[in-house]
């Protein structure tokens, strides 16, 4: 027997947090120690490697929107457990662990907007809502927004972070696609624009849906963009995949988007993309 | 072709034997055995429809998979009174998992897609076992095009297991062309009948799947994920592949439920695999009605109806 004894455990397992509270935070880029404010001030870029943190929707509305003009709607509509879906735990739960964890109803936010006096209607999903699947509220929330934009005649911006459709509710997710989809061609059909923003990660159904279908399609620097996971790639072909493989860089190289843009830029060059579309 | 038993197929296969035995006995034998036959296969016609009637997600699951179960080109050849294949996206390549064509069925001109699986293992490599790359949906989608400006209905024939997660298929745009082909789809200008005729399975399915009517065959399957997908995702255990199918819903019969499918197709008993001749012949049937009622529409009325048909999908609170 030994003649120690450990009088408390040190480290217990804790939830996994978006951003670590304290004053300091290590960039995930590049292990650098960044001040929180400074990281605050420069919009969750790292200053020394301009790795670009998952930040969430309440964020990137301040970001992009002119103060106190997102006009949110839908808000109110939940998610539904139509399967029952039971894997390691019951959708149900987890849809209510999902919305007590974030304050948010479903993994997407809609609303009017405006970006420097332009009126748009903006879409921005949220990462930390089950990873920002979509399900039948999200293609929901989608299509009732493009329809809004229709009517009043304003271009649509999505801001899409997703790891793809919601396996939970089984096709019904996978319909989203379709939906969603079908909207869009309504808008283009009335000759309205959309702007894509792809931001880490966008892939799955998302990807291979409104994702991929902007008139403008802008990413931020290193975001994961792709269809199938790299995981599931790499477990498919056996072997690792090349560095740099399914990133924003790659993507430009093989024309899939149109640019690459610094957080602190995005807000500037969609007014100048908003002005273009506007100028009759 | 050696057949391919499944464990619940076993009772009835072994019975069909025993009446064949029979059968060949009082041919050659003179044995009065008449009586006897009726008899078992009055039984074997009831066990069909007890075992068919009661399977498990998994089971239909497993039927979908059933390697001689007929493939796209089955189909065509038995249907068409004439199919010319038309190959390649004119940018990239053409992509063996996807045929399609110029097709009659009776006289009515149709254009044909569908996911092409393989059945020796040489044709499966070929076919890279129905799973397409990005030229495949771009291919399909200029087949479709095409359809549309000579007002041609469309019919698409779906059988895959999702389109491939490989570096060529990622380099060459998976997302954005099966994105495109939704985009497309829910607005062509002509009736498009979609048929789950085996698995349907992800984006991969859905790249050729939107349209005004979509129907299943009575032992496929459709989801958002493959079963061992699913399953390595939730338990990162793919033989868990049975509790998943279970948990997502993905039968005929459930689908037809939550409104993703307008109807089910029968297949002749005991399964599509028992009898291609019969399995084309019902879906030649359905094929027809489907299109005959579709040309009726006028073309406003036909997108119309369309957009709201994927409008109404989904469950939600508020």
């Amino acid at each position: 027997m030994s003649w120690f004894k450990r009088e408390s455990f040190g480290l217990v397992p804790q939830e996994k947090k978006e951003l670590p509270d304290g004053l300091w935070i290590k960039c995930e880029g590049c292990n650098e120690i960044i001040y929180k404010k400074e990281l605050d001030k420069n919009l969750y870029v790292c200053m020394k490697c301009n790795h670009h943190f998952t930040i969430n929707s309440k964020t990137y509305i301040k970001i992009l929107m002119d103060d106190g003009t997102f006009n949110e709607f839908n808000d109110q509509i939940q998610s539904v457990d139509p399967l029952k879906f039971k894997g390691t735990r019951r959708y149900a739960e987890q849809l209510k662990t999902a919305m007590k964890k974030t304050g948010l109803n479903e993994a997407i936010r809609t609303g009017f907007g405006q970006i420097n006096h332009h009126d748009v209607v903006f879409c921005v999903m949220d990462f930390s809502f089950i990873g920002g699947s979509m399900g039948s509220v999200v293609g929901e929330k989608i299509s009732r927004a493009i329809q809004l934009a229709i009517e009043r005649h304003m271009p649509v911006i999505i801001l899409s972070t997703s790891g793809g459709a919601r396996m939970m509710e089984g096709a019904l997710s996978l319909m989203q696609m379709a939906k969603t989809s079908a909207y869009l061609a309504k808008l283009s059909d009335a000759g309205l624009p959309y702007i894509s923003i792809c931001t880490n990660p966008t892939t799955g159904g998302v990807s291979a849906s409104y994702a991929m279908l902007g008139d403008i399609i802008i990413a931020e620097p290193g975001a994961l963009i792709g269809f199938a996971g790299p995981r599931v790639i790499k477990q498919t072909i056996g072997q690792d995949l090349p560095p740099g493989f399914q990133r924003s860089e790659f993507m430009l190289d093989h024309g899939f988007i149109d640019v690459i843009l610094n957080r602190q830029e995005i807000k500037e060059k969609l007014t100048q993309i908003l002005e273009f579309f506007e100028a009759q | 072709m050696d057949t391919y038993i499944l464990d619940f197929e076993r009772p009835i296969i072994e019975l069909e034997k025993k009446i064949q035995e029979m059968k060949d006995l009082s041919i050659h034998d003179d044995l009065r055995l008449q009586d006897d036959i009726a008899r078992l296969e009055q039984k074997a016609e009831k066990l069909r429809k007890d075992i068919y009637s009661k399977l498990s997600r998994w089971q239909r699951v497993q039927l979908a998979r059933h390697p001689q179960r007929p493939y796209t080109l089955d189909y065509i050849k038995r249907i068409t009174s004439s199919f010319l294949e038309l190959h390649g996206d004119r940018s990239y390549g053409d992509d063996p998992a996807i045929v399609g064509g110029l097709a009659k069925i009776e006289d009515l001109p149709v254009v044909i897609i569908g996911h092409q699986k393989g059945r020796t293992t040489k044709e499966k490599l070929h076919r890279n076992f129905g799973m397409p790359h990005p030229e495949g949906y771009r291919k399909a989608l200029r087949i479709m095009k095409l359809a549309a400006r000579f007002k041609r209905p469309i019919v698409t024939l779906i059988d895959t297991i999702g389109a491939y997660p490989g570096i060529g298929a990622e380099e060459r745009g998976q997302a954005e062309a099966i994105a495109k082909n939704l985009f497309e789809m829910s607005h062509l200008p002509v009736p498009i009948l979609i048929i789950i005729i085996g698995e349907g399975a992800s984006g991969g399915a859905l790249g050729i799947g939107v349209g005004d009517r979509v129907l299943m065959l009575e032992n496929t399957w459709y989801s958002v994920i493959s079963p061992e997908g699913c399953a390595a995702i939730l338990w990162r255990d793919s033989t868990r592949a049975e509790q998943a199918a279970e948990a997502m819903k993905l039968a005929p019969t459930d689908l037809l439920e939550i409104g993703i499918i307008d109807g089910i197709i029968k297949e002749p008993s005991g399964g599509a695999h028992r009898d291609h001749d019969k399995a084309a012949a019902i879906l030649k049937t359905t094929i027809i009605e489907e299109l005959i009622n579709l040309n009726q529409l006028p073309v406003d009325q036909l997108l119309e109806q369309r957009i709201q048909k994927y409008s109404k999908m989904g469950f939600w609170s508020e």
